[in-house]
């Protein structure tokens, strides 16, 4: 029979604290980078130049639907090799191929990025094309430039539109950042595992691992909720 | 480009799992979730407390703990369990509590005078359910339903951490084994977008089959 023993728990409690901080780290680098590309993105595929478009909808509809698992060992796994390989057929110093080479944090920071990119750029592009039209007109009407709409007639009103999504795609992203464990990023999954494997405290770690995940999300959650019902739009 | 020519039947069989997975745990996860969200709606207050707490927990949780949680937790409480087993029950409870809340969505979609009508047609929970309502709330479910099958074929990618062979295991044993993984990767990316774009796709024709002599 299996008893259970949360002394173990306790006792590597920082493990856990420190893993579920560099997920919340990995999470909000994920989603400032990915806020980056997701709205050029959104932008691109709004344009009106046909190129821009079809990069970006290649780029979302790629990224989509691919394994963020595999992104993220193809850019801790094949990158490294395939700098290296690059510099060794062409001549070019091994230190430079070097600088390509992504840690563990990194390369998931980059790869929660790209993939969160994907997912905002549907997002904003949503919020850019709720705009009415009419609020276009009247900036252009107040002799604003194409750059000076977008910036200042479309972007508040979309952001205010798009902010419920963006709480959501953080909630999701930081339950991926789960994922950086099979690259030993030392995150709350990689600690559960570490713990489950070296005392055999198995249903321990992972319920633990699994409440502490439930319990960020739902204060996460509860923090923005606050926050969107907080701001006052003045838009 | 050689070493994926050369270790193409491996993929091909790794894909065979990948599809056969996600294949049970759509069948798995939509049983669940049809029964997850009318019991949402219209069951017991037990019933729905129950519910509420299953499917805002496994939300809660990604899906990678709750595969390590059944793989490694059911074989030390005694109960002997295989790593495609273990994926099968794991992500059959992630999917059946997103779809859960999709199926909920979608009846909710569904106007109340529907539920009227069906009643002074005489008809009971059940045919009034399966005759009036799914129909009905069809149209709008499927979009979000084939999101998430396409998460599933995603997701089942995981199920390489727990050493199931499927297209993801295939392409890092071959990676790991010929020293160059570039070719590998990409070629997996491929497949996956492929896959998952024909769901789409499928998605989109069925969405318009079943909307067809709807009201707009």
């Amino acid at each position: 029979m299996y008893d259970l023993n949360w002394n173990v728990i306790l006792n590597n409690w920082p493990a856990f604290v420190e893993g579920l901080l560099l997920g919340l780290k990995l999470a909000v680098f994920g989603l400032g980078i990915g806020s980056v590309i997701g709205l050029l993105l959104a932008f691109a595929r709004t344009s009106h130049i046909a190129p821009l478009r079809a990069f970006a909808t290649i780029y979302v509809e790629i990224i989509r639907n691919v394994p963020l698992l595999l992104l993220l060992f193809l850019l801790y796994f094949g990158v490294p090799i395939a700098a290296i390989n690059f510099a060794n057929q062409n001549d070019i110093p091994v230190s430079v191929a070097r600088r390509f080479i992504l840690d563990g944090d990194q390369s998931a920071i980059v790869a929660l990025s790209i993939y969160a990119g994907a997912y905002l750029s549907e997002i904003f592009r949503a919020g850019i094309l709720g705009v009415g039209k009419r609020y276009l007109d009247a900036g252009q009407s107040l002799g604003l430039s194409r750059w000076g709409v977008a910036r200042y007639v479309t972007m508040p009103i979309m952001f205010r539109t798009v902010l419920p999504s963006l709480s959501n795609t953080f909630i999701s992203l930081f339950k991926d950042t789960s994922l950086a464990a099979a690259i030993a990023v030392p995150e709350l999954t990689f600690a559960a595992r570490e713990l489950s494997t070296n005392t055999f405290r198995v249903i321990e770690a992972w319920t633990t691992a699994g409440a502490l995940y439930i319990a960020t999300c739902f204060l996460i959650a509860g923090i923005l909720r606050y926050l969107e019902r907080r701001i006052r739009w003045t838009v | 480009m050689q070493v994926v020519i050369d270790n193409f039947g491996l993929l091909m069989r790794g894909l065979a799992v990948t599809l056969q997975l996600s294949a049970l745990i759509i069948l798995f996860g939509t049983f669940i979730g049809l029964f997850g969200g009318i019991g949402l709606l219209y069951g017991p207050v037990w019933l729905r407390a129950i519910l509420r707490a299953y499917v805002d927990i496994i939300r809660g949780t990604p899906l990678l703990v709750v595969i390590f949680l059944i793989f490694y937790g059911l074989p030390a409480l005694n109960v002997e369990i295989d790593g495609f087993q273990a994926a099968v029950v794991a992500f059959s409870l992630f999917a059946g509590a997103h779809i859960s809340e999709i199926i909920r969505g979608g009846i909710s979609s569904v106007p109340r005078a529907q539920t009227d009508a069906a009643k002074a047609l005489g008809l009971t929970f059940w045919p009034s359910i399966t005759w009036v309502i799914l129909p009905q709330a069809l149209p709008v479910l499927l979009p979000p339903w084939v999101n998430t099958a396409v998460e599933m074929v995603k997701g089942s990618s995981l199920v390489v951490l727990v050493s199931v062979s499927d297209l993801m295991f295939a392409t890092v044993k071959v990676a790991e084994r010929t020293g160059n993984p570039m070719p590998l990767y990409l070629t997996a990316a491929g497949i996956y977008v492929l896959v998952n774009f024909s769901i789409s796709r499928f998605g989109v024709w069925l969405e318009r089959r079943t909307s067809r002599g709807m009201a707009a």
